[in-house]
C-alpha cells in the first residue's frame, strides 16, 4: 500500500522544485540539518545544503524580511513559519511589504514568495500553537491563500505556488502531516495543480458542504453518517481561498440548492463569512434555504481535550448544521 | 569621528561632481516643498535637507549592480544613486510617467534598473528587505553589496536587531547606514535611546561601527569604500553612523519646533554643502562664479523636470485594479 502524508507531498514538492529551479531556496526554524520540527523538510539539507537552506535564529521578522528581499531580486524564498501563530511576529514584512510591493511599485517589482504556515491545532497544542488565521491573509490585496486537504492536492498545489509570480501563504494543518516522526514516505508523481479551481470530494445532491484542511475529512465522515439518515452530501474542497473558484462553487450550489461552510477557524470572520457573502450575493437564485457555518467558536484555543473538543468543530457539529440547513435539527 | 579619512586632497572635478550632486538633492527638496505649497504634490513629504552629503558620499562608494533599500526620507538616495529627477517629480505629482505609474508617491518610489529597491513607509522595513537582497546577491556568488539606510529612530524597532544579528551570522555584504538625525520623529534622540552613539550596537553582533561625519561626503564616501570592501571579500556587514542633521521638520508642513534654536543653528553652520565648497576654495581656489554655475546648471535642470513631469498624465481611475497581482488568474484574484 502507498504510504503518502501531506508532509510527503509538500516535501516532495520542494524537491522536486529546487531541483528544477536553483533560485529556489528554503529559509525557516530548524528546518535544515535536523529537517523540521515536523520532519516535513527531512533530506533536503542532506541533497541541497547550506546554501539551499537556510536555518535561522528565532527572528520571525528578519526571517520573511530577508525572504522578501531575497525574491525582490531575483529568489523563489520558500519560508517556514513552525507555528502558523509566529506569523504575527512578521506581519509587517508580509502585510506591508510582499503584499503591496507589486502593486506599490506601479507593478515594477514583484515578490514570488511562498510562505509556509503550520497551521490548526495537533490536539492540547493550545491558544499560541493551534491558530487557523488563513482568513487575515483573505482580507489582505496581493496575496493568494492556499489550503490543502489532501496529499495529492498539498503536492500539486505547492508546486504551482512556488512557480507563482506573487506572494502565496500556503496554509498545512498539524493533522494531515500524517503522524509524528516524520516517517517518509512514496514518492507519488503529482502534476501542478493551478490556483483557483476547487474539486468536488464527494458527489452528492441535497446540500454543499464548503470545506478544506483538516475539517475538510470530519465533512466527509459527517457526510457519510447523514447518508445512513437519506440525506446526500456533496462536499466541495475550494483549495485555494483566494482565488476562489466561485464557478465550481457555483455549479455544486446550483446542484443542491442548500449550502454549510465548515472551518476550525472561529466562525466570526472567518473565511466562511466571505464564502458565504459570495453565495448569498451572486448565487441567490439557487437558494433554497439559509446558509449555515459551522466553525471554531469565537474564543481561543483552549487547551484541555475536552475544552478543545468543544470548541473544534468534527462531524457530529456538522452534521448537526447540515440537518439545520435541510430544516430536520 | 574620522575626520582623519579625508585629510587628502578633493580632486577638484570629482569634488565638483559631489557638489553638484548635493545641490541637485537639495534643490529637488525645496522646490518639492514649494510645489507642494502650490498644489502639485497630493501626499507625504519628508524633506532630506541637511543629509545631502550621507547619500551622495554612501552612492558615490557603491558600484552598478549594488542594490539599495531607503526610508520616508528617501529622496535624496535616490537622487545620489543617480535616478531621474523628472520622472521623482511625475511619481510626486501621481502621474503616469512616474517611477511607479503614479502608485506609490514619495514613500515608496524605486528605480530598479539603479538597483534602488525603494524608499519605505514603515520605520526599519528596508533593513530585513536588503538583508535578503545581500544573501541572495551571496547565494548568486557575490561581487556587489546590498545597503540599506535608516534613522536613529529605527534602531530601535526589532526589524534592526534581528537584521544585524542575521547579516553578522551568515557575514552577508551588506551595509546597514543609520543617518543619526538626532531625532525619531518628533523625539530627541535621549528620549528614545540611552546610547549617544548608535554604531555602538553593532557590537552586540560582532561586526565593526564606525561613526563618521555625516555632513562631511568625502569622509562618508571613504567609510563606505572600506565596509563594501569588507563586505565583498567575504567579512560581512558594517554598522555605519553617520551623525548629521534634517534642517526642516519631520514632514512637510512640521516647523519642528521642538528643537532648540541654538541647535538648528549650530547644525546649520555645519552644512554640508558648505562643508565641501569650503574645501574646494582651500584647494582648489574655486569662486563664487563656480558656485554659482553649479546652481545655475541644477536649476535649469530641475526646471525641465518639473516641465516634464507636469505634462504627464494623470492615470485613469480604473488603473486601480492593475498591478494588484503579477498574475491575477483571469482576474479571479481581485474578486
Amino acid at each position: 500500500m502507498t504510504k503518502f502524508s501531506c508532509a510527503d507531498g509538500i516535501r516532495q514538492a520542494i524537491d522536486e522544485e529546487m531541483e528544477r529551479d536553483p533560485d529556489v531556496f528554503l529559509i525557516g526554524e530548524d528546518i535544515g540539518e535536523s529537517g523540521g520540527v515536523f520532519g516535513v523538510t527531512k533530506g533536503l539539507y542532506e541533497k541541497y545544503g547550506p546554501t539551499r537552506l537556510w536555518d535561522t535564529p528565532i527572528s520571525e521578522e528578519a526571517m520573511i524580511g530577508a525572504a522578501v528581499g531575497a525574491a525582490l531580486v531575483g529568489a523563489r524564498p520558500i519560508a517556514e513559519i513552525m507555528f502558523g501563530d509566529f506569523v504575527v511576529l512578521a506581519m509587517d514584512m508580509l502585510v506591508n511589504q510582499a503584499a503591496k510591493t507589486h502593486y506599490m511599485t506601479g507593478g515594477r517589482l514583484s515578490v514570488p514568495l511562498v510562505v509556509r504556515m503550520v497551521t490548526g491545532t495537533a490536539g492540547s497544542t493550545a491558544a499560541q500553537h493551534s491558530q487557523s488565521l488563513e482568513s487575515w491573509f483573505v482580507h489582505v490585496p496581493g496575496m493568494k491563500v492556499v489550503a490543502p486537504s489532501s496529499p495529492e492536492d498539498a503536492k500539486g498545489l505547492l508546486k504551482t505556488a512556488i512557480r507563482d509570480p506573487d506572494p502565496v501563504m500556503f496554509f498545512e494543518h498539524k493533522q494531515l502531516y500524517g503522524g509524528r516522526g516524520g516517517q517518509v514516505g512514496d514518492v507519488v508523481a503529482v502534476e501542478p495543480i493551478p490556483l483557483g479551481v476547487g474539486r468536488v470530494r464527494r458527489e452528492g445532491s441535497d446540500v454543499t458542504i464548503v470545506s478544506y484542511l483538516k475539517t475538510l475529512e470530519h465533512v466527509l465522515d459527517a457526510a457519510a453518517t447523514l447518508e445512513g439518515e437519506g440525506i446526500s452530501c456533496e462536499v466541495w474542497d475550494p483549495r485555494t481561498l483566494v482565488p476562489l473558484d466561485r464557478e465550481g462553487l457555483r455549479r455544486s450550489v446550483a446542484k443542491t440548492g442548500r449550502v454549510v461552510i465548515a472551518h476550525e477557524a472561529p466562525v466570526r470572520g472567518g473565511a466562511g463569512a466571505e464564502i458565504a457573502a459570495v453565495v448569498a450575493g451572486e448565487f441567490f437564485e439557487h437558494l433554497k434555504a439559509p446558509i449555515v457555518r459551522v466553525g471554531g467558536h469565537n474564543t481561543p484555543m483552549p487547551y484541555a481535550p475536552e475544552l478543545e473538543g468543544y470548541v473544534v468543530p468534527g462531524p457530529e457539529r456538522i452534521a448537526e448544521a447540515v440537518r439545520r440547513c435541510l430544516g430536520r435539527a | 569621528m574620522t575626520d582623519s579619512l579625508s585629510d587628502k586632497p578633493v580632486d577638484k572635478d570629482e569634488g565638483l561632481q559631489l557638489y553638484r550632486r548635493m545641490v541637485r538633492i537639495r534643490r529637488f527638496e525645496e522646490r518639492a516643498s514649494q510645489l507642494r505649497a502650490a498644489g502639485l504634490i497630493p501626499g507625504f513629504l519628508h524633506p532630506c535637507i541637511g543629509q545631502e552629503a550621507v547619500a551622495v558620499g554612501v552612492c558615490g562608494a557603491l558600484g552598478d549592480g549594488d542594490v539599495l533599500t531607503s526610508t520616508h526620507r528617501g529622496h535624496g538616495h535616490m537622487l545620489g544613486r543617480g535616478a531621474d529627477p523628472a520622472r521623482m517629480y511625475a511619481e510626486l505629482f501621481a502621474r503616469s510617467g512616474g517611477y511607479n505609474h503614479g502608485k506609490g508617491g514619495s514613500l515608496h518610489m524605486i528605480d530598479v534598473q539603479l538597483g534602488f529597491l525603494g524608499a519605505n513607509g514603515i520605520v526599519g522595513a528596508g533593513i530585513p528587505l536588503a538583508t535578503g537582497a545581500a544573501l541572495q546577491l551571496k547565494r548568486r556568488g557575490g561581487g556587489s553589496v546590498a545597503v540599506t539606510f535608516f534613522g536613529d529612530g529605527a534602531t530601535n524597532e526589532g526589524s534592526f536587531h534581528e537584521s544585524l544579528n542575521l547579516a553578522s551570522l551568515w557575514k552577508l555584504p551588506v551595509l546597514y547606514v543609520c543617518e543619526n538625525n538626532l531625532y525619531g520623529e518628533f523625539t530627541r534622540q535621549d528620549h528614545h535611546q540611552v546610547i549617544t552613539d548608535v554604531a555602538a550596537r553593532s557590537s552586540s553582533y560582532g561586526m565593526p561601527g564606525v561613526v563618521v561625519d555625516g555632513n562631511d561626503v568625502i569622509a562618508v564616501r571613504e567609510v563606505t569604500r572600506e565596509a563594501r570592501e569588507r563586505a565583498l571579500a567575504g567579512e560581512g556587514p558594517t554598522l555605519i553612523e553617520a551623525k548629521t542633521y534634517r534642517h526642516r521638520g519631520h514632514f512637510e508642513g512640521d516647523m519642528g519646533r521642538y528643537r532648540p534654536p541654538e541647535e538648528v543653528a549650530r547644525w546649520m553652520a555645519h552644512d554640508p554643502l558648505d562643508v565641501l565648497w569650503g574645501r574646494l576654495v582651500k584647494e582648489h581656489a574655486l569662486d563664487e562664479a563656480a558656485r554659482d554655475a553649479v546652481r545655475a546648471d541644477v536649476e535649469a535642470e530641475l526646471d525641465a523636470a518639473i516641465a516634464w513631469a507636469k505634462e504627464q498624465e494623470h492615470p485613469a481611475p480604473e488603473q486601480s485594479l492593475e498591478d494588484v497581482y503579477v498574475d491575477s488568474i483571469g482576474g479571479a484574484a481581485l474578486r
